[in-house]
């Protein structure tokens, strides 16, 4: 068995994700064994390369540093991926939205299935998934040669920094033509506060917040608490904060070890995305409100009055 | 311009779903059944850019059992010209994967020769997020996917895209694949009027082995679950109260 990830980078950093999906990986060969080699790709990336080779259980990194990959355009990169993956039998990403726009098409190159957003491991081919927005748990099994797999990053605990020393790091010489798509701009929310997705703590606002100025209220517990600050759809369609924002079932998956949910009443929608966090505490003035079914500690009230006295006490 | 659109016919999105007690699958029978939303946001953007007159015809198509014609009347009924619904009932009782969706999109890609094919970014029943991307792949064409604007212009699209942490534009080569995310416009609704032409639009059948391909399933679904129940806990009277629990009980805050 051999295992190929594709690395998640931003800003000339490995993501942390990337340290999760090594985990899913060691899963994988943990009872036969077998290579987990990472692909860094992009352009100047060898600060990115060298700290992928410092994770624990990667055996080898793989880097194609070319203009050809800035951005990770799903064109040039699964051209890339198709043209390395032959020898290997896992393809593996986050199922981040890179890895959701490259994997599938990999996998159709090679005419194999993807297994979307696996959340455990029962066995090399077998792995359990989340369907119908968490509603279910299937188990699948692959019957493909290759299985191409994108993984939830919050089914597994990342893998630390090796303490063997680093893997090898060796060049990767393909260089994929593109001359139908072109990067023209990015728009990314500039926040000093961490990133939903591998935040600690997260609080989230709804449509009880009532607006999108309203939203500051939760800035003060964010600071103090070091959390990222997310939305329910319903903010989200009402327009109060943009969609980056969003956590649930058509936004972000979070596990944080704190999540609070203000004026939020709960739909499934909601809850897909973050009812595997470790602490939920609700605030709602709505007693019936759903949220508090999942939540370890409920709070009735108004959040105009609760947000402020929480933020001086904590 | 052509303009092709796929849609899928999946539970309703407000129903909720209960896992069988022989644990083999989702229970969907006697359950309302609709178009899937994302599908929907995909017509919405077709009809309107033949609105806006850059799309000269809209062509809908669906892969699945016979009932799914019903969606394709509902994308008539919202402005889709002519539907094809490709019939696999011959084929399998069982839903059709993402690739051999791709594949029979792709088949009649070949035949219709759209310079535009949309689709919703995933599907609310398998949550996959795949068919757009393989449907690119196998067509060998470029990928906008999870959309927020689409700009056809100069015969190029620009596809401004929701990924992590923001929004990012690319221009892609006509013909290409655009898959919607939710933000990419807000659907109509069809009017009486509407739903009665929608009646007499062309529809037409085609089968996966007219079209040459194989929708044989490549995963097995080995067993489906109700999600791990989460416990819900206590009611805290105050602020202060809440405080406490966190600090001393959780241990989440300092």
């Amino acid at each position: 068995m051999s295992i190929l990830i594709l690395a998640e980078h931003h800003d000339g950093a490995l993501a942390g994700a990337t340290a999760h999906v090594v985990a899913a990986a060691q899963q994988i060969v943990k009872e036969s064994g077998g290579d987990i080699d990472v692909l860094v790709a992009g352009e100047n990336v060898a600060a990115i390369a060298e700290a992928a080779a410092r994770l624990d259980g990667v055996s080898r990194v793989r880097v194609a540093d070319h203009a050809a990959y800035a951005h990770l355009l799903a064109e040039p990169t699964a051209a890339l991926l198709n043209a390395l993956v032959g020898d290997y039998t896992h393809l593996l990403a986050a199922a981040s939205t890179t890895g959701k726009n490259v994997l599938p098409r990999v996998a159709a190159l090679r005419d194999v299935a993807q297994i979307s957003e696996i959340i455990a491991v029962a066995s090399p081919d077998t792995f359990k998934r989340p369907i119908y927005a968490g509603n279910a748990i299937a188990t699948v099994q692959s019957e493909d040669i290759l299985k191409v797999i994108t993984v939830r990053t919050t089914g597994f605990d990342a893998v630390a920094e090796s303490e063997s020393g680093a893997a090898s790091v060796e060049a990767v010489d393909f260089v994929a033509d593109n001359a139908q798509s072109t990067f023209l701009k990015e728009a990314l929310a500039k926040s000093d506060r961490p990133e939903l997705s591998a935040a600690r703590v997260v609080i989230s606002g709804g449509r009880g917040m009532g607006n999108g100025e309203n939203f500051t209220l939760l800035d003060g517990i964010a600071d103090k608490l070091g959390a990222a600050i997310g939305a329910s759809r319903a903010a989200v369609d009402a327009g109060f904060v943009p969609n980056d924002m969003q956590v649930g079932q058509t936004g972000k998956i979070v596990a944080p070890e704190l999540y609070i949910a203000v004026g939020i009443s709960g739909a499934i929608q909601h809850l897909a995305g973050m009812k595997d966090s470790k602490v939920i505490v609700a605030i709602n003035k709505d007693e019936e409100a759903p949220i508090f079914q999942v939540a370890d500690y409920g709070l009735v009230a108004d959040l105009f009055q609760a947000l402020p006295e929480l933020e001086s006490k904590l | 311009m052509k303009v092709l659109v796929a849609v899928k016919r999946v539970i309703d999105y407000n129903v909720k779903i209960r896992v069988k007690p022989d644990h083999s699958d989702v229970d969907l029978t006697n359950v309302k059944m609709a178009m899937n939303p994302f599908c929907e946001i995909a017509v919405e953007e077709a009809v309107r850019l033949k609105e806006k007159g850059i799309a000269t015809e809209v062509v809908v198509v669906t892969i699945g059992p016979k009932a799914a014609q019903e969606q394709l009347r509902t994308a008539l009924a919202l402005g889709a010209d002519r539907a094809i619904h490709v019939d696999t009932s011959a084929e399998t009782d069982e839903r059709v994967e993402s690739l051999g969706a791709a594949k029979a999109l792709a088949k009649l890609m070949e035949e219709e020769q759209p310079g535009l094919t949309i689709l919703g970014k995933q599907a609310i029943d398998t949550d996959n997020n795949q068919t757009g991307q393989m449907l690119a792949a196998l067509t060998g064409l470029p990928q906008g996917t999870f959309a927020s604007e689409v700009v056809i212009e100069n015969g190029k699209a620009q596809v401004t895209r929701e990924v992590d942490g923001g929004l990012q534009t690319v221009e892609l080569t006509l013909p290409a694949i655009v898959t919607t995310d939710l933000r990419l416009n807000e659907p109509r609704y069809a009017k009486l009027p509407d739903i009665m032409k929608a009646k007499k639009k062309p529809l037409s059948v085609t089968t996966p082995a007219e079209l040459g391909i194989s929708v044989a399933s490549r995963v097995k679904l080995l067993k489906v679950e109700p999600p791990a129940e989460r416990q819900g806990g206590i009611k805290v009277g105050s602020v202060d109260e809440l405080v406490d629990k966190l600090k001393n009980e959780a241990k989440v805050v300092a």
